[in-house]
């Protein structure tokens, strides 16, 4: 059984059915990072007293995994591109950095939990770390999952690059907009839970 | 599409698709066809509906006869739920809880969502099937799984989940650990209906068939469009929430936990300084369009049945459509009206009860077209259109007895007692429910291709219409005398609930009767499906591709011999000077 417009966008909408799936997917992701970011708002406007972020938190650490996960999104759009361009040496390459740059926000926020922890700080400690936690812990958990997908598209996954080369440009390019949008959520979460 | 179009209506259907066909296991099990997928949803959630209203029927026996042994089954329950047959408040809370949870997360939306939308909305929109056959599959076993968490809670130390189905803080937090079951089986629940939305959603905006434009769409695919947003938007809040409350009970956080804390006279060991008002906010962020995806694809499922057995066009239909959008959209503002008692504050209150009068707006209109499609009608009384015609009192009676509960000032007497349970019931049980059973009625020879049989099925629903009445009705005079919701013996210790303690053996027998009742159903169910008269491809004579299209049942994979084309609206019956009372929509104007 063929399903139309998975390849070809469909004329009336613009648009194909992984693409419109990927957007709602993300819409309900807003919200749950939404409903968190509301939880946090709430329960740091309601609290007899919060501690100042800035002095648990290690912010040069942060500033370097924000910068390796906006690259990581760069070269995510970079890997795209090179298929577009029929360069698929270059699609591995750029898709294998946006692998590395992941495991690498992922070994420096191990060393974020490690200090955490050897400070005795843990969820239970205050309202904040343990927010902390969860947020930090729920976008780490979408970060696995990006590899995830990642990691299946530059392996596995790419012998699709022989039989279908426009649905595997497809899918890079879906797996490019969650992963621009995991991206985000970090934009997000560095300032509120570092910098505020 | 091309291959199948070529192949022809007579060709047999392992010849319409390329792949050679499926094992049995792949083929009925672990199926990515709608169809197949449609009927595991709905038999599954009939069972879960089924066993949460039995649950109910054991409850109502410690109501009637509070502290007497439970009759037949009270030995199988355990010694640590009821000894000697006598049941245990813990387990009463355990039955409440798990009822409400069942009913809603597992049986109805399930039924009303997985089931009808899964079968039903493809075949209207002329789709060979969803957009994404394979996440469909990974929704249903998706469901599947929270479902079995759900059951498995029972066998947990403590038992299951004892919190109410609302799960309110700090009282769960602190909870056995059937909670902690049922916020697992509650993310299985959440992740499948993520799933199931996004593909609904996707396939009505791109699979369409040609000349199927938005204002052709049958009101049923509209009902299901609009609840999918629902589902999207609004589940990720009890995500949220639940992790944040798994936290709590796993990690020690106190997010849902205020300082000070007491319980059993021993102060709590945590941080102290959350806040238990926003698990409820999340929860009603939730909860709140939850009623609206109980009700919506309902209503879609009435107005089918309506306008083909009214043999006319539905009264309305594009009012009826931004009705329904309406409501989708102002349901997200109005769900701290759940929460007037909590001391959140009088201007929160007045902005939520202004929003709240403003949603039964569109509620109104959908009800109101609904029954002037009835004027002039010239009816058919099958038992699909008796339980929709059913439908619109009930739904009215649930409808406005929420007025008062949406005012501030009147819920303050009203709040938690049985006049609340009284008025939803009356929208999920003889509105909802009774709107699915006619659906089940209605699309049963399209899945089967053979008829349900009439007179079991109008036994069945007059049955049903008196019981289920008597059940509610005394809710609403218990309620107004001040009766709690959650009293383990009625109401038994209380002197202002003396005059309407009798009403507790009435609403039983009406319980069990209408348990008896579903009997005729069941059998006619199975029964119909060897039995029953065969049906031919529009038994109905309607004119939605449903059946105007396909066969009964359609092609096992894959659903139309040829891509449909639309040339008209979804309701052309008793069109003047045509032959014959109802034109499909996929003919051609002359």
């Amino acid at each position: 059984m063929d399903i139309p417009y998975t390849i070809e966008t469909r004329p009336d909408t613009g648009l194909t059915n992984p693409k419109l799936g990927i957007w709602l997917f993300l819409a309900s992701e807003v919200m749950l990072f939404g409903s968190l970011f509301s939880a946090y708002v709430l329960l740091r406007s309601g609290a007899e007293s919060w501690p100042v972020q800035s002095t648990i938190l290690n912010i040069p650490l942060a500033t370097l995994n924000t910068i390796i996960l906006i690259s990581s999104s760069v070269t995510m759009v970079l890997s795209w591109a090179a298929l577009k361009m029929n360069d698929f040496p270059g699609f591995r390459k750029y898709m294998g950095l946006t692998f590395l740059l992941a495991l690498g926000f992922l070994v420096v926020k191990g060393f974020e939990y490690n200090s955490k922890f050897e400070h005795g700080l843990f969820p239970s400690t205050n309202n904040f770390i343990g927010i902390y936690f969860v947020l930090t812990g729920l976008h780490g958990l979408h970060v696995i999952g990006g590899m995830i997908v990642n990691g299946y598209l530059w392996g596995p996954g790419a012998r699709m690059w022989k039989t279908e080369p426009e649905k595997f440009t497809n899918r890079v390019e879906v797996a490019g907009l969650y992963w621009h949008f995991v991206d985000l959520v970090w934009i997000f979460l560095f300032p509120i839970l570092y910098l505020l | 599409m091309e291959h199948v179009s070529t192949v022809g209506h007579k060709a047999p259907h392992a010849h319409a698709h390329a792949h050679a066909e499926p094992g049995f296991l792949w083929k009925y099990v672990f199926s990515v066809d709608h169809k197949v997928i449609g009927i595991q949803y709905t038999v599954t959630s009939l069972l879960f509906l089924f066993f949460g209203f039995s649950l109910m029927m054991v409850m109502r026996w410690q109501l009637a006869y509070p502290g007497q042994p439970i009759p037949l089954i009270g030995q199988w329950l355990g010694v640590a739920n009821a000894p000697g047959g006598i049941m245990l408040p813990e387990f009463y809370n355990q039955l409440g809880a798990m009822h409400g949870t069942i009913m809603v997360f597992l049986g109805v939306v399930p039924l009303a969502v997985g089931g009808f939308g899964n079968y039903v909305m493809p075949l209207q929109i002329g789709a060979p099937d969803m957009a994404f056959p394979r996440l469909n599959m990974a929704s249903y076993w998706l469901y599947f799984a929270g479902g079995v968490v759900m059951l498995a809670s029972f066998l947990a130390p403590g038992g299951a989940a004892n919190s109410g189905w609302t799960s309110y803080t700090p009282l769960s937090d602190i909870a056995t650990t059937g909670q902690t079951m049922w916020l697992g089986g509650m993310l299985c629940l959440i992740l499948s209906s993520l799933l199931g939305s996004v593909n609904f959603i996707t396939t009505i905006v791109q699979l369409r068939a040609p000349g199927l434009t938005w204002f052709r769409l049958p009101f049923f695919v509209w009902a299901q469009f609009i609840t999918a947003f629902l589902l999207l938007l609004a589940f990720p809040a009890l995500q949220a929430a639940a992790f944040l409350q798994a936290a709590d009970r796993l990690l020690g956080t106190s997010f849902f936990l205020p300082s000070g804390l007491v319980v059993s006279g021993q102060p709590l060991h945590v941080a102290g300084g959350g806040n238990p008002l926003l698990w409820q906010h999340l929860f009603w962020f939730l909860a709140h369009p939850e009623v609206y995806v109980l009700i919506l694809p309902a209503m879609g499922i009435v107005a089918e049945i309506l306008a083909n057995n009214t043999r006319k066009p539905l009264w309305g239909y594009k009012l009826m459509v931004g009705s329904a959008v309406f409501l989708g959209f102002m349901s997200f503002l109005v769900w701290a009206h759940h929460m007037f008692l909590t001391g959140m504050g009088t201007s929160i209150s007045a902005f939520f009860q202004t929003t709240t009068m403003i949603i039964s707006i569109p509620s109104v209109v959908i009800l109101s077209a609904l029954f002037l499609s009835l004027y002039g009608g010239s009816i058919r009384y099958n038992t699909p259109m008796l339980f929709a015609l059913a439908f619109l009192p009930m739904f009215g009676i649930g409808g406005l007895t929420g007025l008062p509960l949406g005012l501030a000032s009147a819920d303050i007497p009203l709040h938690d007692t049985y006049y609340v349970i009284g008025h939803f019931h009356y929208v999920v049980a003889p509105g909802t429910i009774f709107a699915l059973l006619g659906g089940i009625y209605y699309w049963y020879p399209k899945a089967t291709g053979r008829m349900m049989n009439e007179t079991l099925g109008k036994i069945h629903f007059i049955g049903s219409f008196i019981c289920i009445n008597l059940v509610f009705m005394p809710m609403f005079v218990q309620g107004l005398a001040g009766v709690n919701r959650r009293l383990y013996d009625g109401g038994m210790q209380y002197a202002h609930a003396k005059d309407v303690l009798y009403l507790n053996e009435w609403m039983s027998f009406g319980a069990w009767g209408l348990g008896f009742f579903q009997l005729f159903f069941i059998v006619n169910f199975f029964l119909s499906l060897k039995a029953g008269r065969r049906a031919e491809a529009n038994p109905w004579n309607a004119t939605t591709l449903d059946f105007a299209a396909t066969s009964s049942p359609p092609i096992a994979h894959g659903n139309f011999a040829t891509v449909p084309h639309v040339y008209r609206d979804p309701y052309e019956y008793s069109v003047p000077g045509a032959s014959v009372d109802f034109i499909p929509q996929n003919a051609e104007r002359a």
